[in-house]
C-alpha cells in the first residue's frame, strides 16, 4: 500500500494504482475522456492532468502511478490553467453542433467544458472535417464529434473481443474507424455508445427522438437472455425509448447484450391488446368475462390430470406461481417450463443453475463449455470469460459445432457429446475447473444423459468440491430458472401433453415449441404480450404484460431473483400476468390466497428460498456429488439453440431494428456456423 | 485524400516473399509475431513493384499479412496507413520522392522539384504521370543532407543535383536504365566535394 496525499487528505492506496485512482478514493473529482475503469490506460486526452509535488510539470493522473508519500495537487493555478487549455485543444476540431447533437445533455465532453473549460473560444480558423461511417444498423456515427479518446477501438478490442475498431491515418488525418467499410460483428456494439465520451457514436434508433431529461427512468432487469443485466427504461409516455445498462459488478458489471437494449420497439408492434375466443373456428375480439367465462366452461367439464399448464422463456416469477397454484386448485399435476423441451433435471436447484456465479468465474482456472454458443447466448457472461481469458493461465475447450467464434481461443475438441471426455485431464490438472452446458445441449433426444455425463464429467475432474461449484447450466432466457426455482416441473411433461395426454393446455408466454405439435381437439388458453405463432393456435386469448410493463421477478441463470418494475402501461386491455390468473381464479371460485404484489411475494419467498434473498445470491460449494440419472449419450453432434441472435425472442421478432440487424448480420452468422 | 482506385481481389506472396517472411518472421519470438508486421508490409509492397509495376500495398494484402501474423486486419491497417512509407493506393513505376526539408531546400530542392515537373510530366506533389511512370511525394529528411539536395528513386538515393541532373536522371529512368545510386557529382560517399582537400600530400619537415 501506498500513502498519498491527494489535496492534503491522506489515502491508502495499493502500489501499482495510478494517481487518478489515488484521486478518487480522495473523493476529488478528476475530469476526464479516454480513461475508462475497464479498459486499458491510453493516456492521450490529457484532460486528466494535475500537479505532483517535485515533478516539473502537470502530469496525466491516469498514467502516472503512485508512489509512496506523493503529494498531488488537485486545484492548484497551474491544473486549472492546463485543463483549460487542454479543453481549448480538444475542441478547436469539435464542432459547435451540441443543440442537434444526440449526446446533448449526457455528454462528458459538454459538461466539463462547463465545469473545466475557457469561457469562449478563441479559435477562428476552419474546423476539420470527417466522413462519417456507416458501422451497422445500431450505432449511428458523426465522426466530426469525435475527440479520438480511442475508448471504443479499445473496448472492441479489449472486451467484446471483436478488433474491428481502430485509429488510422495520422495526425491531422487520424480517423477512428474500421476502414474498410463495415457493420461491427459484436453483440455488445451497443456499450460503444455508453462509453463514447462525446456525440460521435450515439444510439441509431434513438436518433433525435428524445432529451434525456425528457425521460422517465426506470430501474429494471433484462430479460431477453439469462444473464439478468440491470437495466434502466427509459420512457416517455406510453412509449420505450431506450434501454441503456446500470451497474451491477456481480452480473454485467456495466455491459448489456444488444437484443436487450434495442429490440425495445418490439414492444409496440403485434402486441395482443384485448382478450379473443375462438368462436366457429375463427379468433374474434371478446372482453375478459367472455374469455374467462369460455375458460371456465372448458376447465370445468375436465378432469384435472386431462389440464396442463406451460410456462415459458419470458414467464415472470409471480405468474408463474399463480399459474401453478391455479393448476393445484384444478387438480392438475401437469406443469412444464420446458417449453423448448431441453431435458433439464429439476430435482435439485444444481442441476439447473450457474452455480460457479458469473462472478465466480473471474477465480476459475479451467473451462469446458458443452454446446453452447456463450457468445450469441449470453453476451455479457462472454466478456466475463474473455476478461478471465485475457489474465492468462486459462485452457478452454468447446464442444459443439466447428466454426464458433466465442472471441477468445477454445480448443475444438468435437461436436458430440462424447468428445467433453477430450478436455478431462486439462479439468483435473486446475484448481478450478468449470463447465459450461448450454441449455441448447439438452434439446435432443439424450438430453438427459448429456445432462448426466456433464455432471459426472465435473465430478470426476474434481469440479465439485464443498468450496467449489463448477458445474453450470447457461439458460438462454429470463423466465426460465424462476419457473424451475419454483418447481413448475411435475406430472406429464411437455411432450406427452402433446401428444393427447391432456385436453386443455395453459400456455403462459410459452413459444418455445412449434404450434403445430399441440393435437387438433386440444383446447388451448395462450396468456401472453405478442401474436407470434404460438398466438394464432390459441382457442382463448388472455393479453399479458411484458417485462417493461410489470412488477415482476426474474431469476437469472445463477438462481438469482431480481426485480423488473413497471416503466410503462401495458397495452389497451392487456394486464399484468399474475393478476390475470387471480382474477380467473376468484371468477371460478377457486380464488387464490394473494390478492397484493406483497402477498404473492410473500408466496413465492416460502415457495423457494432464491425469492427470499432478491438481488442475491448464495454461492458455495457442490455439498452432495449424486448427479442425475444417467443414460446412454449418442454421437449425434450438438446444434446450437439460437439461429439468428437478433431474432430469438418474440419481443425481438416484432421489432423492426432487430429485423434489419437480421437482415444485416443474418447471412454471415449461417457461415460462421457452417 | 484517396480517390478512387481499382483494388485487386487478392493476393498470395510468391516465393521470392516468401523466403523473405520466412528470415523475417524467425526474428521475432513465438507468439509475438505481430512484431513483424512493417517488415511484413514491405514485403509486399516490394512484391507489388516487381509483379504489378507499382509499388503499394492493396488492402487484400493486408489482410493476407494479417492472417499470416494472426492479429486482427484493422491493427493491420492501422499501420499501413499510419507510415507514409507505405502507399495504400497505385503509384507510379518510379516514385520519385523529393527532400523539402531545410538542408535540401537551402541547396536548391526547389529546381529538383521544378525538374521532376518538367521532366516527369507531373502536376506536382501526390500526382503520378499519365503514362504511369512516375509519382511525386515530398518528403522529410531522409538523411543525406551533406549531399544536400537529394531525391529516392524507390530505395535508391541520388544526392548532389541541380536541375540539369535531374532532367538526366528522370531522362534515363525512362529508358529503362538505373544509374547507379548516389552522387551524380561523382563525390565519394560524404565527402568534400572535388575530392580530398586535407592531408593531400606529406607533411613538410
Amino acid at each position: 500500500m501506498a500513502k498519498v496525499t491527494v489535496d492534503g487528505i491522506e489515502v491508502e492506496v495499493p502500489n501499482g494504482a495510478s494517481v487518478l485512482q489515488a484521486c478518487e478514493a480522495a473523493g476529488k473529482e478528476v475530469p476526464r475522456f479516454c480513461y475508462h475503469e475497464r479498459l486499458s490506460v491510453a493516456g492521450n486526452c490529457r484532460m486528466c492532468l494535475v500537479e505532483v509535488e517535485k515533478a516539473p510539470k502537470p502530469v496525466a493522473s491516469c498514467a502516472y502511478p503512485v508512489m509512496d508519500g506523493m503529494k498531488v495537487f488537485t486545484d492548484t493555478a497551474v491544473v486549472r490553467q492546463a485543463r483549460r487549455n487542454v479543453m481549448e485543444f480538444l475542441l478547436i476540431n469539435h464542432p459547435l453542433d451540441c443543440p442537434i447533437c444526440d449526446q446533448g445533455g449526457e455528454c462528458d465532453l459538454q459538461d466539463q467544458s462547463v465545469a473545466y473549460g475557457h469561457d469562449t473560444s478563441r479559435y477562428g480558423e476552419p474546423k476539420r472535417a470527417v466522413k462519417d461511417k456507416d458501422i451497422g444498423p445500431l450505432v449511428k456515427t458523426v465522426m466530426n464529434r469525435c475527440i479520438h479518446c480511442t475508448r471504443c477501438v479499445r473496448f472492441s478490442a479489449e472486451v467484446a473481443g471483436t478488433s474491428e475498431m481502430g485509429g488510422t491515418n495520422r495526425g491531422e488525418n487520424m480517423e477512428i474507424g474500421t476502414y474498410v467499410e463495415k457493420a461491427l460483428t459484436s453483440e455488445l456494439s451497443g456499450n460503444l455508445i455508453d462509453i463514447c465520451p462525446v456525440g460521435a457514436l450515439t444510439s441509431r434508433p434513438y436518433a433525435f427522438v428524445s432529451r434525456p431529461w425528457e425521460l422517465s427512468k426506470t430501474d429494471s432487469i433484462d430479460v431477453l437472455d439469462a444473464v439478468g443485466a440491470n437495466i434502466r427504461v427509459d420512457a416517455r409516455g406510453p412509449e420505450v425509448l431506450r434501454i441503456i445498462p446500470r451497474i451491477n459488478e456481480a452480473v454485467n458489471e456495466e455491459w448489456m447484450a444488444d437484443r436487450g437494449r434495442f429490440s425495445f420497439d418490439g414492444l409496440k408492434r403485434r402486441r395482443l391488446d384485448r382478450p379473443w375466443v375462438k368462436r366457429d373456428g375463427k379468433l374474434a375480439a371478446a372482453t375478459w368475462p367472455e374469455a374467462f367465462a369460455a375458460i371456465a366452461a372448458k376447465l370445468s367439464a375436465l378432469p384435472g390430470e386431462r389440464i396442463g399448464a406451460v410456462a415459458g422463456a419470458l414467464a415472470d416469477a409471480e405468474s408463474t406461481l399463480a399459474l401453478k397454484d391455479l393448476m393445484a386448485a384444478y387438480g392438475s399435476a401437469n406443469l412444464d417450463c420446458r417449453d423448448d423441451f431441453a431435458a433439464i433435471d429439476a430435482s435439485r436447484p444444481d442441476f439447473f443453475r450457474f452455480n460457479t456465479t458469473i462472478a465466480g468465474i473471474d477465480e476459475a482456472d479451467a473451462l469446458l463449455i458443452i454446446g453452447a454458443d456463450v457468445r450469441r447466448e449470453a453476451p455479457v457472461l462472454n466478456a466475463r470469460i474473455r476478461k478471465r481469458w485475457t489474465h492468462g493461465k486459462f485452457p478452454i475447450g468447446f464442444v459443439g459445432p466447428r466454426g464458433v467464434d466465442l472471441t477468445y481461443p477454445a480448443q475444438h475438441l468435437g461436436e458430440g457429446p462424447a468428445a467433453m471426455q477430450g478436455f478431462a485431464e486439462t479439468l483435473k490438472a486446475a484448481q478450478k475447473p468449470m463447465i459450461i452446458l448450454g441449455r441448447g445441449a439438452l434439446q435432443r433426444a439424450d438430453g438427459a444423459a448429456v445432462l448426466a455425463a456433464a455432471w459426472a464429467l465435473a465430478e470426476q475432474t474434481g469440479a465439485l468440491t464443498p468450496d467449489w461449484h463448477g458445474f453450470n447450466l447457461l439458460h438462454l432466457f429470463g423466465g426460465q430458472v424462476g419457473a424451475l426455482e419454483l418447481g413448475f416441473v411435475s406430472g406429464k411433461p411437455l411432450a406427452e401433453m402433446l401428444s393427447g395426454g391432456v385436453d386443455a393446455l395453459w400456455l403462459l408466454n410459452a413459444d418455445g415449441f412449434d404450434p403445430a405439435r399441440i393435437p387438433v381437439g386440444t383446447f388451448v388458453i395462450y396468456q401472453g404480450h405478442h401474436g407470434d405463432a404460438m398466438a394464432a393456435r390459441a382457442d382463448v386469448i388472455l393479453p399479458g404484460a411484458a417485462y417493461t410493463e410489470k412488477d415482476a421477478t426474474w431469476v437469472n441463470t445463477e438462481g438469482r431473483a431480481q426485480r423488473g418494475r413497471l416503466a410503462i402501461f401495458p397495452p389497451g386491455e392487456a394486464k399484468e400476468d399474475w393478476r390475470i390468473i387471480r382474477a380467473y381464479s376468484e371468477g371460478v371460485g377457486k380464488t387464490l390466497p394473494y390478492h397484493d404484489t406483497g402477498a404473492i411475494r410473500a408466496r413465492l419467498a416460502e415457495t423457494s428460498p432464491v425469492f427470499a434473498r432478491v438481488g442475491d445470491v448464495l454461492r458455495g460449494g457442490c455439498a452432495d456429488t449424486a448427479g442425475p440419472a444417467s443414460g446412454a449419450t449418442t454421437d449425434a453432434p450438438f446444434v446450437l439453440p439460437i439461429a439468428v441472435y437478433h431474432q430469438a425472442d418474440v419481443i425481438s421478432r416484432a421489432s423492426d431494428t432487430m429485423a434489419e440487424c437480421a437482415a444485416v448480420y443474418g447471412p454471415a452468422q449461417a457461415m460462421a456456423a457452417e | 485524400m484517396s480517390a478512387h482506385h481499382e483494388e485487386p481481389t487478392s493476393f498470395a506472396f510468391d516465393a521470392e516473399s516468401e523466403a523473405k517472411i520466412a528470415t523475417i518472421i524467425r526474428r521475432y519470438p513465438e507468439g509475438k509475431q505481430a512484431s513483424a508486421v512493417i517488415p511484413l508490409l514491405y514485403v509486399v509492397q516490394k512484391q507489388m513493384g516487381r509483379q504489378a509495376g507499382s509499388a503499394w500495398v492493396p488492402r487484400v494484402a493486408m489482410d493476407v499479412v494479417a492472417d499470416r501474423l494472426g492479429m486482427p486486419p484493422i491493427r493491420v491497417y492501422e499501420v499501413a496507413t499510419f507510415y507514409f512509407m507505405f502507399n495504400t493506393r497505385p503509384i507510379g513505376r518510379f516514385h520519385l520522392q523529393v527532400c523539402g526539408t531545410t538542408p535540401c531546400w537551402l541547396r536548391g530542392s526547389d529546381e529538383v522539384l521544378r525538374a521532376c515537373k518538367d521532366a516527369g510530366h507531373l502536376k506536382g506533389y501526390g500526382d503520378t504521370s499519365a503514362d504511369g511512370m512516375f509519382t511525386l511525394t515530398e518528403v522529410e529528411c531522409m538523411g543525406a543532407c551533406v549531399n544536400a539536395p537529394m531525391i529516392a528513386v524507390d530505395d535508391d538515393y541520388y544526392e548532389d543535383l541541380d536541375y540539369e541532373s535531374t532532367v538526366a536522371l528522370i531522362g534515363s529512368l525512362k529508358r529503362g536504365e538505373r544509374p547507379t545510386p548516389g552522387s551524380v557529382i561523382g563525390r565519394q560517399t560524404s565527402a568534400p566535394e572535388g575530392g580530398p582537400q586535407v592531408l593531400t600530400g606529406a607533411e613538410s619537415e
